[in-house]
């Protein structure tokens, strides 16, 4: 379980989350919607322990994560995965070393075993042609289907995704979306993803939650946020010009 | 007097950020010392980074070596030549370079060439999440990234050192031959005898603490490095002007300390 209370963060004066509170159940795929630059993607940071909040708590499993000593944060991590917006692969490893390396690192296998790893979750993403290519040799959809794979071949309970269907062609958004839904009948797991496209969020989500100007304005199951009435939500989810978002 | 204001602010701003970089710079290279209790797992990342250091200043370091010697000598060798005591030369080129130029030329080239790409390349991993990523992964990246650096830099910064004094020396020969006619084995007699121990592990000495500050710096730099493109250049240029500061200062210290009274 998962649970943000009261979050505020500003970044050189602006305030970029005004009171973000949330709990995800265990199990649960929790969609975050909004804008470009209303802080998605901070939210995710903060979940992950990588952005301290100003105030509030972020406790994951009922630990605190924000302001917890490395070893406590190293211990809620162990079961926890972040595939990033832009994929963030190690740019000197090849796809291959970049999926396997947490495992080399901590060594958490047998070199065979890993290999076996490796190549299983290769082949899950499709990245068999990439596997020896650099991170800068391949597309942007690759990047970050490497990304997933970095983050699979650990068995996280909680997967954050930033945007994993973005860039990505509609089969294979179709394909990720399959697979975030399969981890959690399979395996159980935990998704928080942040996206702006309603129809996989429509098709993947148990509740889906809406952020504007820092704030939540409305969460509820895909059924509530379709036939909304809250105006912001609705402007948004039906991709209106003109309504209370204003479109600088 | 709002002017004033402002200057006091941004005079304290600058002077609170220095003091932070600097402490985490020293923290920084403390938990790198710590995590070299693992160098032997990861000795091919050292390899490959200080194969890198050697390969990215060795042109460099050849062309300012001779060129320094040649100076040295034509500069020194015309003074001496007016006492009709230019077969000295040799004594004073192997006292200087292994005292003072070896280290310092050597350190200046490493901050140039090897410490400004080091920030460069941690600041992008910085700036593009992949430090985040590691940290996710429970990876350390003092263990994975920063330590290898260091102990690449102690090893490579002293051998780099000794190349370049041992090059400086035929650079002042050659001069010293053309220009001084002073045959090449009474230099080489000169240089062979005014050899000194204390200066030779003084020099390597600091070269080695040069390789530490350089790698600390150049890290820390590119750890702390925010905004895009932009905090990478400012981060590697940081590094430049700290490095250089710190190998000048130390440098001091560390002469006065074998060689003050
Ligand atoms: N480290 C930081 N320093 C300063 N400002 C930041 C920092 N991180 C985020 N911001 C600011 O916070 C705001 C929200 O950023 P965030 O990346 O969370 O947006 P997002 O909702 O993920 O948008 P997108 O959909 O485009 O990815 C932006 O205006 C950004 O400029
Ligand atoms: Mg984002």
């Amino acid at each position: 379980m998962i649970e943000l209370i009261a979050i505020h963060k500003s970044f050189n004066g602006a305030k970029i989350l005004n009171g973000v509170h949330f709990k995800i159940r265990k199990g649960e795929t929790f969609v975050i919607i909004g804008q470009s630059g209303t802080g998605k993607t901070v939210t995710l940071r903060h979940i992950a322990g990588l952005t301290d909040p100003d105030s509030g708590e972020v406790l994951i499993e009922g630990v605190r994560m924000n302001g917890a000593r490395n070893r406590v944060k190293e211990k809620l991590r162990k079961k926890m995965g972040i595939v990033f917006q832009s994929g963030a692969l190690i740019n000197w490893m090849s796809v291959r070393d970049n999926i396997s390396l947490p495992l080399r690192e901590n060594k958490l296998f047998s070199p065979d075993e890993i290999e076996r790893i490796t190549n299983e979750k290769l082949e899950l993403l499709q990245l068999k042609d990439a596997a020896d290519k650099m991170p800068a040799d391949i597309s942007g959809g690759m990047k970050k289907r490497a990304s997933l794979a970095r983050v699979l071949v650990i068995n996280p309970d909680i997967i954050l995704y930033d945007e994993p269907t973005s860039g990505l062609d509609p089969v294979m958004s179709e394909h990720i979306n399959e697979l975030i839904r399969r981890m959690q009948k399979d395996f159980d797991v935990t998704s928080i993803v942040v996206t702006h496209d309603m129809q996989s969020a429509y098709h993947i989500a148990d509740r889906i939650a809406m952020l504007y100007r820092g704030e939540i304005v409305q969460c509820g199951t895909p059924d509530e946020i379709r036939n909304t009435e809250n105006p912001i939500v609705k402007q948004f989810i039906t991709g209106q010009v003109t309504g209370p978002i204003e479109v600088a | 007097m709002k002017y004033f204001k402002n200057l006091f602010y941004l005079t304290g701003k600058r002077l609170i950020d220095i003091l932070d970089i600097s402490g985490f710079t020293i923290l920084l290279l403390l938990r790198a010392l710590y995590f070299c209790k693992n160098a032997f797992s990861k000795r091919r990342e050292i390899f490959k980074q200080m194969y890198i250091a050697g390969v990215k200043s060795f042109i460099v370091c050849s062309l300012v070596a001779i060129f320094i010697g040649m100076i040295l000598s034509l500069q020194v060798g015309i003074e001496l030549q007016r006492f009709q005591q230019q077969s000295l030369i040799g004594d004073l080129l192997i006292t200087t370079m292994t005292r003072e130029m070896g280290p310092l030329m050597t350190g200046i080239i490493i901050i140039a060439s090897v410490g400004s790409a080091m920030a460069a390349e941690i600041g992008t991993m910085k700036v593009s999440e992949e430090i985040d990523a590691l940290e996710m992964m429970s990876i350390s990246p003092v263990k994975f990234l920063v330590m290898p650096r260091l102990i690449a830099l102690a090893v490579m910064v002293p051998i780099s050192t000794i190349y370049v004094i041992a090059l400086g020396t035929i650079g002042g020969a050659i001069v010293a031959y053309f220009q001084l006619n002073v045959p090449y084995d009474i230099y080489y007699n000169r240089v062979v005898q005014a050899i000194r121990f204390k200066a030779t592990y003084v020099g390597i000495f600091k070269s080695f603490i040069f390789g530490i500050i350089i790698a600390a710096i150049s890290c820390s730099q590119g750890l702390k490095a925010t905004n895009g493109a932009l905090g990478v250049g400012k981060a590697t240029r940081s590094t430049v002007v700290a490095s250089f500061l710190m190998v000048l200062i130390v440098g001091y210290f560390i002469t006065s300390f074998f060689y003050g009274k």
